[in-house]
């Protein structure tokens, strides 16, 4: 899926990144709010879906080469944050829902868990 | 001793969460720079921001030293700090001494320690309480 589509879906908006936003798609989403979950049990090429708008966010999606970060709940990280994402390469999206609406919508519309360790029946 | 392709030191400042993840951005940024394979650099990168974040967390300071040989790449990180009573319990998910601003800012549910073994081929940890604790980890290339 295209990561504009995500954005329609939605019906988020770009934080940073623009120009980087239509040669993106993702097929495959991790969300969480605890970054060493992310870190342990990520996909490289994930989506990060997470209502933790600080530094450490980024540098997650960084060091784990994830490709864009959603911020859920109408979360917006601060200016430094941007920055280092821009430096990074890492687009950030957000939108006025919670994590578990935005899960859904994307789930339902075809996207899958990035989580790399099998889940327990 | 294997010859060192690339050294440098960093330095980690506790309780600086504001820049808790840069040196792990620029470690990162070296070994791109030097070609090494996408899943090496990722892995050395998760456990290197895992080890930063604990110095920020639980330390006053930490130096992170990166060597680059030949056939893998080397981290010793030795802080100065409250150190580790019991590594081993350390070492199990979910055991954490940690408070609740580490929490908010996404750490400190006691996955640190295991997702650094997770992600290196060699992990050994010492930590003498009261002062300090040093990890050293090596990701092979071929591992």
């Amino acid at each position: 899926m295209q990561l504009r589509e995500v954005i329609v879906l939605l019906g988020g908006e770009v934080i940073w990144g623009e120009s980087l936003v239509g040669g993106i798609s993702i097929d495959r989403c991790y969300a969480a709010d605890l970054m060493s979950d992310v870190l342990a049990f990520s996909q490289p090429g994930a989506l990060l879906i997470t209502g933790l708008a600080n530094i450490q966010s980024t540098h997650t999606a960084d060091v784990a080469d994830l490709t864009a970060i959603l911020y859920v709940a109408g979360k917006r990280p601060a200016q430094q944050v941007c920055d280092l994402a821009r430096e990074k390469g890492i687009p950030l999206l957000t939108t006025a829902l919670s994590m578990f609406d935005a899960c859904g919508i994307l789930h339902r519309a075809g996207l899958r868990g990035a989580h790399h360790r099998s889940v327990p029946n | 001793m294997d010859e060192v392709l690339y050294a440098e030191k960093f330095t980690i400042l506790g309780n600086d969460f504001e820049h808790g993840g840069d040196v792990a951005a620029r470690v990162k940024a070296i070994l791109k720079q030097l070609g090494l394979g996408g899943d090496v650099i990722r892995r050395l990168s998760i456990a290197n921001f895992e080890a930063e974040m604990n110095v920020v967390m639980y330390a006053d300071e930490g130096e992170l030293e990166l060597q680059v040989t030949p056939d893998a790449v080397r981290i010793v990180l030795a802080d100065r700090g409250q150190g580790i009573p019991d590594i081993e319990l350390a070492m199990q998910e979910g055991w954490s001494t940690a408070t609740p601003e580490m929490r908010q800012r996404g750490f400190g549910a006691g996955l640190g320690l295991p997702n650094i073994k997770r992600n290196t081929d060699e992990l050994e940890i010492t930590s003498t309480p009261g002062a300090g604790t040093t990890l050293k980890y090596v990701v092979h290339f071929n591992g």
